[in-house]
């Protein structure tokens, strides 16, 4: 076998408050596609960043070509030889692809202000038919499909003389006849020697693309595989099964309240196909699934956000149609999206001022002025309702930690006097200290009688918190787990259960 | 994307007829060239008066120093970012221009580099503010606005500057280049507008320096990601528009035969007016100098043929101001779509 491209050996690196990699070994060879798999947060993205620049490691050894490397920043790994094509695609989309590719290198005429686009697109066009790619490189970026433009990103990142390919979740947006467009590409790569590092979600991929598979798990090495003598009864266990300080399972109160949402049969493009299922007063409901499983999508189309193309939602046995968020708040449904200081807070506000702002008409006396004492009132009683640390009133929101911020949130909707509340990712960015703190918050809301949606890709804190778990995979549900008894690899089959395996088992 | 075009069916399909043609901001121009057309024809059969040598000379002599302006604020639009001080840019350079000339008895030449100079030292620091120091384009150049206007008012005692000793100064917009046509004279501001025009068109679609203006407006971050100085690039778009505001300077100031400096305020809404009207979109990364050239070229046809017609200076604001509403609205329909 030839020399392998990239040898890293002994690789640590932390974060405040998180080791993210610890002793992580990895090598790649040229012509091979190795694959990273690991749980959100396992550190596979640590790693690729590490390789491609961005982060600089604590300890350990990167060897390029059998030497010892330094890779300060991205212009240095492209040096090298490394390209990386992030998941967010950054493209000019006013530009051609031609225009993309060669941004910052197009070649001009003497004088060298005076573009030459002869020559600029007869490039890309030579660089596009060597990867037997049919592509006009005059077509603007914009007007591409996604799956296109990805292919305007490797290339771009092929003209670099890359030897090292990273692709971080390449298939996340595409559909079926795509991704088979996109192995052809990496299978065609492979055959002339680059190396290709991949990471993916998507578990049945692995076996269709992979040369070899290294599993990560909170940030260490669980090891290596050829893809052709593993399956996925081996790797599952690895990926999870991650340790957690606190294992203790809630303690479902036994008095479960009536049914106050059911959703039956709700459908939204290609995220939320036929979604069916309930919440009751009191509980719990975790959904699990992998990134861009439809979980947020569903929640979005329940609360009004996105309109729905079919399907019923009943809360507290009557049927309700909701056409806008402000219908949802109406019926009692709350949503707290996953990115709080976007959509969430007014982070620049009062705590007394976010907390009442939903609901300001009611503060008001009957020339339309509001009363503060009237609100001063209502904001303290969630500040000690939901245990805010917060030293007043007027403490402007951005000075609270993560986990208060999210009360905050959490008491805005109390005051609107919200029966179901969901959850998207509510320990996303938070430390750990401040996690419990929600779980405890989550449990109490529970125990105030309210009906928690809580919709996490962490399976421990899915696991701890749920009563019951539902699981989706493609939009599709594909399982609901007791709470009590689930473990984390019935929860990871069912959110890979992707409908082609289906088919073909 | 869905289809979200839920408008009025009329401007939609307005929209959609030119929806064949390839590109976005091509749409908006053909577009904005049929509207021009057709109030030339409307115009022109309303009122005798309309379709004369000597009025489509007005016309185009009433365009010049507006589209001087608009072809500047273009490239600034193009990279994402906006210039509310091209107008009193304006007239702080013909202020500077006539205190050179008619104050300190230098050249014409002299007073000409000296727009230039200053126009280009003005949009230069806007630049820097804008991108150095990260101030939003609107702030900077909202404070660069009043900077000028007060400065200009502080070098001219507020009061106009006449050319009286440097006659020459008037015919650098006035005098004809091709004195030889008699009944068709066209002045020199109006072939220095379509030769800026020509120039700027080159400049923005075959140099490297368009070609980072539509990229930075595009997605400025893929750019600097790709190791190019964005800041730079933005640095030089404020300075070339400080530049072409000097050029508008030199025409007004000689087209006035002096430089007032109580005037200018307004004139950098109507530049950014005709920018939009012409395609360029506000959000970056899309526009063109003939679409430009078109839209400054609309606004002037407008308010000429109203005038022809007598409806009231008052009624003439209200419907470029419509028009304006109208433009932007048919922008956001095809970017919806």
């Amino acid at each position: 076998m030839a020399e392998p491209i990239i040898v890293v050996r002994n690789l640590s690196k932390a974060f405040p408050g998180v080791q993210a990699l610890k002793d992580v070994q990895f090598d790649l060879y040229p012509g091979e596609v190795h694959t990273l798999v690991g749980e959100n947060g396992a550190g596979k993205s640590t790693l690729m960043k590490i390789l491609s620049g961005v982060y600089q490691r604590d300890t350990g050894e990167i060897l390029i070509n059998g030497k010892p490397a330094e890779i300060h920043n991205p212009r240095a790994a492209q040096k090298l030889g490394i390209s990386i094509i992030h998941q967010e695609l950054n493209l000019m989309n006013h530009l051609t692809a031609a225009q993309n590719i060669y941004i910052g290198r197009e070649p001009r005429k003497p004088g060298g202000f005076v573009l030459d686009e002869k020559a600029l697109n007869a490039q890309a066009r030579k660089l596009f038919e060597t990867l037997r790619m049919d592509f006009d490189p005059r077509v603007k970026v914009g007007e591409l499909t996604i799956a296109k433009q990805q292919m305007v990103e490797i290339v771009k990142a092929l003209s670099f003389n890359a030897r090292v390919l990273i692709m971080d979740e390449p298939t996340a947006a595409l559909n079926e006849t795509e991704v088979e467009e996109l192995f052809d590409i990496i299978r065609h790569l492979r055959s002339q020697g680059v190396g290709i590092i991949y990471i993916s979600h998507r578990m049945d991929e692995l076996f269709r693309i992979s040369d070899r598979i290294t599993v990560l798990r909170d940030g260490q090495y669980m090891g290596t595989f050829r893809a052709s003598e593993t399956n996925l009864d081996q790797i599952i266990p690895l990926m999870v099964g991650r340790k957690i300080d606190e294992t203790a399972r809630r303690i479902p109160e036994g008095k479960l309240g009536e049914v106050v949402l059911e959703v039956r049969n709700l459908n939204r493009g290609r995220l939320v196909r036929n979604v069916s299922f309930n919440v009751r007063k009191g509980e719990i409901l975790g959904f699990a699934g992998l990134m861009g499983a439809g979980r947020t999508e569903t929640a979005r189309a329940v609360f009004g956000a996105d309109p729905i193309d079919s399907g019923e939602i009943i809360v507290k046995g009557k049927k309700v149609v909701i056409r806008h968020p402000r219908d949802a708040v109406r019926h009692g449904i709350g949503y707290l999206s996953e990115d709080r200081k976007r959509y969430g807070l007014a982070v620049g506000m009062d705590v007394l001022d976010n907390i009442c702002m939903t609901d300001l008409p009611t503060f008001m006396n009957a020339m339309g002025v509001l009363r503060p004492k009237k609100m001063q009132a209502a904001a303290e009683k969630q500040v000690e309702t939901l245990s805010i640390k917060t030293p007043s009133l007027m403490q402007k929101v951005k000075f609270l930690s993560g986990g208060n911020q999210q009360k905050v949130v959490v008491a805005k909707w109390l005051v609107k006097n919200c029966d179901v509340l969901f959850f998207d990712e509510p320990t996303r960015g938070i430390d750990v200290g401040a996690k419990q703190e929600i779980y405890l918050l989550l449990n109490k809301l529970a125990s105030l009688g309210k009906a928690v949606v809580m919709i996490s890709s962490e399976l421990p804190e899915i696991l701890r918190m749920s009563d019951r778990i539902i699981v989706m995979c493609e939009g599709r549900i594909t399982g609901e787990l007791d709470g009590a008894r689930a473990t984390e690899e019935e929860i990871m089959k069912l959110a890979t259960q992707r409908e082609t395996m289906v088919k073909t088992a | 994307m869905a289809d979200k075009s839920n408008g009025t069916p009329a401007i939609a399909s307005i929209a959609k007829i030119t929806a064949g043609t390839k590109g976005a901001a091509a749409r908006q121009k053909i577009l904005a060239f049929s509207s021009l057309v057709l109030l030339i024809i409307a115009f022109s059969l309303l009122s005798p008066n309309f379709f004369q040598p000597y009025n489509l000379i007005a016309i185009m002599l009433a365009t010049a120093v507006n589209g001087v302006l608009a072809i500047g604020v273009t490239f600034v639009i193009i990279t994402g970012g906006i210039d509310l001080s091209v107008g009193t840019m304006m007239t702080f350079t013909a202020v500077m221009a006539a205190q050179t000339v008619a104050v300190w008895n230098l050249p014409v030449i002299l007073g000409v580099l000296m727009a230039l100079f200053v126009g280009t030292i003005c949009g230069l620091a806007s630049g820097v503010m804008i991108a150095k120091f990260k101030l939003p384009p609107f702030i900077a150049t909202l404070g660069m606005s009043m900077l000028t206007k007060g400065l200009s008012l502080i070098i001219a005692k507020s009061k106009p500057i006449y050319f009286t000793n440097a006659p020459s100064f008037a015919k650098i917009s006035m005098g004809s280049l091709f004195p030889f046509m008699k009944d068709f004279q066209i002045p020199n501001a109006v072939i220095i507008l379509f030769g800026l025009a020509i120039l700027a068109s080159f400049v923005l679609n075959s140099t490297i320096f368009g070609r980072y203006t539509f990229a930075i407006g595009s997605n400025e971050e893929a750019v600097r990601l790709s190791g190019i100085n964005t800041d730079r690039w933005k640095i030089a778009v404020y300075a070339v528009n400080g530049l072409i505001c000097g050029i508008a300077g030199i025409l007004i100031a000689s087209r006035l035969n002096s430089a007032q400096p109580a005037l200018g305020q307004g004139y950098e809404l109507d530049a950014i007016a005709a920018a939009v009207i012409g395609g360029t979109s506000l959000s970056g990364g899309e526009g063109t100098i003939l679409g430009t050239i078109i839209g400054a070229f609309i606004m002037s046809t407008l308010t000429n043929g109203l005038r022809i017609l007598s409806v009231p200076q008052e009624w003439q604001i209200v419907t470029t101001g419509i028009i304006i509403i109208f433009a932007v609205y048919v922008d956001m329909l095809r970017k919806r779509r």
